[in-house]
C-alpha cells in the first residue's frame, strides 16, 4: 500500500522525531538553535548550576540584537544593565564554545535576518530561538518557532525539545498582489481575518500562486508575522526561489546540488490533508494600516477608523473602544488623515535589502516632513553594507532620515530608540501593543513603502497614488 | 522545580482580552540576567501611575484582591513575545494559576516550566467566574477558588465545580516538580541514535 500523502510539516516532523516514550510528550530533534542576549542568560546559568554542557555548540549560533544601541558602535554601551547583558552573552559563548556574531562583527544583526543571510537556515530543518518571531525562518521551508528560556536551556543541554505535534493549517493565497501592495500588506490582511488567536495550536503553511510569486525576503515577512495570528510557526515549501537564494551562502552544505535534490522532496504531497484550510485572494488586498493595539486591528489605507459600537462581538467591541482611547483616535477619521510624528523602518519583519530598496524608491527626491523624525535601522551589518554600496543610505540621509547600525531597535524599544508618550509612529515592525515602542507610544504597522510615504507626507497616504521621482 | 500542591486562594479578575506579554512585563525589565525579582514589575504600565504610586483604578490594586494567587482573564491571554519573564513575573507576584478561555501557545508552555498551571475553561464558565467574583467582592469578601490538580478540578464554596483538561505528562511533571531536562536526558541513547542515523558525530553532552 502506498504511504499516505504528507504535508511539509508531516515530513519535517517525522524526520525529527527522536522518541515518543509511553506517557511522555515526544522529543523532537533540533537542527539549529539561535541565541540572543535577552532570553538566554538564565538558561546558561541553569546549565552551570546543574553541571551540564551544550550538546551541540556547532549547531548553536548567537548574536546580540534586542538590547543594543544602534548608534556608533565604537562608543561604549551607556546603560550598565544592558552592557552586563551583552557581556554575559559573550562570556557564555566563550565558556560553552558557541559561535558569536558580536557587536562590531561584520555579520552581526537581527537573529532572524542573519540566520537566512548566512545560510544557517535551510529547508527541512527544525530551528528554535528564544524569540517568537523565529517563525521567519519557515520561509525557507524549515519548521521554526519561538521558545521560552527554560526550553532554551533544554535545547542547549539535549539538542531536543518536548513537543506535541501541532495541527496543520493551510493558508492558500490565490491570484496576485496589485502594484504597491506588498507581502507586509498581505500578512496584515490575513491576520485581520484570522484574528490574533486564529492560528493558535497550528503551524501555518502558506501556499498558492500568490505566495509562489513572492521573493525570498517577502516570504520571510509573511512567515515572520504568523505568531501575530497565534501560530507558533509559518512555513512555505522550498522551490527554485529558495534554492537560488541559498546558493553560495556561507554555511550551506558543500555539496549544494545534492542538498537541493533532498530539499526538493519536502513540499507537501498532492492530496495531503491539513487540519484546517482558509483561502484568500491576493487581488483583494489593499495597503494596510493598523488602527488599534493588536495586529488584527487593521484596515485598508483608503478606509476610515472603524466604529467599535458597530462590531458584532462584545469582546471585540470593548477591545476596540479601549484601543481607540489608547491610540487617541476617533472612529470615522479617514486613515489617510492621521498625522504622524515618527517613522521606523526596520525590525525582523522589514529590514532586509529589498525592504530598504522599496522605501528608498519612495523617498528618492523627497524630504521628510518637518513634523516627522524618521529612522532606518538595517537588519544586519551585511544589509547595511549592501545598502551603502547601492547609495541607499544617501537617499535616506539626504531626505532627512537617520541611518543607524543593525539591531532590533524601536521594534521593541529595549535600547534607547523609543517613542515618547503620545507620539504616533508609522512602523514597519510587527507589534502595535500598548507601550511596545515606548510607554504611551502609538504604533501603526505598515509596509516599508507606506512608512516611507508617511514620512514624506507627514500622515498616512495611499502608496498606490505616490509620485515617484 | 517546586511541586504543585492543591490550594485555595484569592482570585484577581482581569476583565481584558488579548493581554500580551508586553503588558505582563514591559521590555525595560528584560535586561536583568536573573530569573527572580520580576514580580515588582508585573503589569508595570497598568499598575503604576507616572509618579510611581499604585494606580487605584487597576484591577490588581483593589484592596480586596491583595494576596491573590489565581488570575482570572479573558481569551488569548499571554499573546505576543516568547519572554518567559512573563510567567516569572506572575509567579514572583504570587500567582500559581491563570484561568482563561484560551492562551497563546508559547506562554502556555512557559507556565508549566515554572510550576504554574494555566486552566482553560469555556467562555460560559469564565463568565460565570467573573460574575461570582463580582458578587463576592460586592458583598465585601474576596472571591476564593480551590484548585485541585490531582482531581483536575476547580471549586468554590458556593457550588461551582468544574473539571479541566491537562496533558497527563505535564500534570505529572507539575505534581512531582520534575526536572524536565533530567527527564529528557534519560533518553540520551535515543538522541545519540538519532544523531548517528543522521550522520552527526560531534556529541559533547553528558
Amino acid at each position: 500500500m502506498p504511504a499516505s500523502p504528507r504535508t511539509l510539516l508531516d515530513k519535517i516532523w517525522d524526520d525529527h522525531l527522536v522518541c515518543s516514550p509511553e506517557g511522555e510528550q515526544p522529543l523532537i530533534y533540533i537542527d539549529r538553535h539561535l541565541v540572543h542576549e535577552v532570553t538566554s542568560p538564565q538558561a546558561f546559568e541553569g546549565l552551570r548550576v546543574a553541571g551540564r554542557q551544550v550538546r551541540r555548540p556547532e549547531a548553536t549560533f548567537a548574536t546580540p540584537d534586542h538590547n543594543i544601541p544602534t548608534t556608533d558602535r565604537r562608543l561604549p554601551i551607556a546603560d550598565p544593565i544592558s552592557k552586563q547583558q551583552i557581556d554575559t552573552l559573550r562570556a557564555n559563548c566563550r565558556e560553552f564554545g558557541i559561535r558569536l556574531f558580536d557587536l562590531g562583527d561584520a555579520d552581526q544583526g537581527i537573529v532572524h535576518v542573519i540566520g537566512p543571510e548566512l545560510g544557517i537556515t535551510q529547508p527541512g530543518m527544525t530551528i528554535v530561538c528564544g524569540d517568537s518571531h523565529t517563525a521567519t525562518h519557515g520561509a525557507l521551508g524549515a519548521l521554526a518557532f519561538g521558545i521560552g528560556t527554560s526550553e532554551v536551556e533544554h535545547v542547549l543541554a539535549t539538542q531536543t525539545l518536548r513537543q506535541s505535534k501541532p495541527k496543520s493549517f493551510e493558508v492558500r493565497v490565490d491570484g496576485e498582489l496589485h502594484p504597491g501592495v506588498t507581502a507586509k500588506d498581505l500578512v496584515l490582511y490575513i491576520i485581520g481575518r484570522l484574528s490574533t488567536e486564529g492560528g493558535t495550536g497550528y503551524v501555518i503553511e502558506y501556499t498558492g500562486p500568490c505566495i509562489r510569486r513572492l521573493g525570498m525576503e517577502e516570504r520571510m515577512t509573511v512567515c515572520n508575522m504568523s505568531i501575530e495570528a497565534g501560530a507558533r510557526a509559518g512555513m512555505i515549501a522550498p522551490d527554485q526561489t529558495t534554492f537560488d537564494y541559498l546558493r553560495g551562502r556561507d554555511l550551506v552544505p558543500k555539496d549544494f546540488d545534492r542538498a537541493v535534490a533532498r530539499w526538493a522532496t519536502l513540499p507537501s504531497d498532492p492530496g495531503a490533508r491539513y487540519d484546517r484550510v482558509e483561502v484568500f485572494s491576493g487581488g483583494d488586498v489593499v495597503p494596510q494600516v493598523t488602527w488599534g493595539t493588536n495586529p488584527a486591528q487593521v484596515i485598508g489605507v483608503d478606509a476610515k477608523v472603524p466604529d467599535p459600537t458597530a462590531m458584532a462581538d462584545a469582546s471585540d467591541r470593548s477591545s476596540a473602544a479601549r484601543a481607540l482611547e489608547y491610540m487617541g483616535l476617533e472612529s470615522g477619521t479617514p486613515i489617510a488623515a492621521i498625522p504622524i510624528d515618527r517613522v521606523f523602518i526596520g525590525s525582523c519583519t522589514n529590514s532586509r535589502i529589498e525592504d530598504l530598496r522599496a522605501a528608498a524608491r519612495v523617498v528618492r527626491g523627497h524630504s521628510v516632513a518637518s513634523r516627522v523624525r524618521a529612522m532606518v535601522v538595517p537588519g544586519s551589518g551585511r544589509v547595511k553594507r549592501q545598502a551603502e554600496a547601492e547609495g541607499l543610505d544617501r537617499v535616506f540621509t539626504d531626505a532627512g532620515f537617520e541611518w543607524r547600525e543593525a539591531g532590533c531597535s524601536m521594534c521593541l524599544g529595549m535600547n534607547p530608540d523609543t517613542l515618547a508618550p503620545g507620539e504616533r509612529c508609522a512602523s514597519t515592525s510587527n507589534r502595535n501593543f500598548e507601550g511596545r515602542q515606548g510607554k504611551g507610544g502609538r504604533t501603526h504597522l505598515v509596509s516599508p513603502a507606506m512608512a516611507a510615504a508617511a514620512a514624506v507626507a507627514g500622515h498616512f497616504t495611499d502608496i498606490r497614488q505616490w509620485r515617484y521621482h | 522545580m517546586q511541586p504543585f500542591v492543591n490550594f485555595t486562594g484569592v482570585v484577581a479578575p482581569l476583565d481584558r482580552a488579548n493581554v500580551d506579554t508586553d503588558q505582563i512585563i514591559p521590555k525595560q525589565f528584560l535586561k536583568r540576567i536573573e530569573r527572580t525579582g520580576f514580580g515588582q514589575f508585573l503589569f508595570f504600565d497598568w499598575r503604576y501611575l507616572a509618579d510611581g504610586s499604585l494606580d487605584p483604578a487597576f484591577e490588581l490594586n483593589q484592596p480586596i484582591r491583595q494576596g491573590a494567587s489565581i488570575l482570572l482573564a479573558r481569551r488569548n491571554f499571554g499573546c505576543g513575545s516568547s519572554r518567559e519573564h512573563a510567567p516569572w513575573a506572575l509567579s514572583d507576584y504570587g500567582f500559581r494559576v491563570v484561568i482563561a478561555p484560551t492562551f497563546a501557545d508559547i506562554f502556555f508552555n512557559n507556565c508549566f516550566q515554572n510550576g504554574m498551571l494555566p486552566v482553560k475553561f469555556d467562555e460560559g464558565d469564565v463568565d460565570e467566574l467573573f460574575r461570582r467574583a463580582s458578587a463576592a467582592e460586592s458583598a465585601g469578601k474576596p472571591y476564593r477558588l480551590s484548585v485541585d490538580l490531582v482531581a483536575c478540578e476547580v471549586r468554590d464554596d458556593a457550588g461551582f465545580s468544574r473539571s479541566f483538561a491537562v496533558d497527563p505528562f505535564r500534570r505529572t511533571c507539575l505534581l512531582e516538580g520534575l526536572d524536565n531536562i533530567g527527564l529528557s536526558l534519560r533518553h540520551v541513547d535515543r538522541i545519540a541514535a538519532w544523531e548517528s542515523a543522521h550522520g552527526i558525530a560531534a556529541v559533547t553532552g553528558k
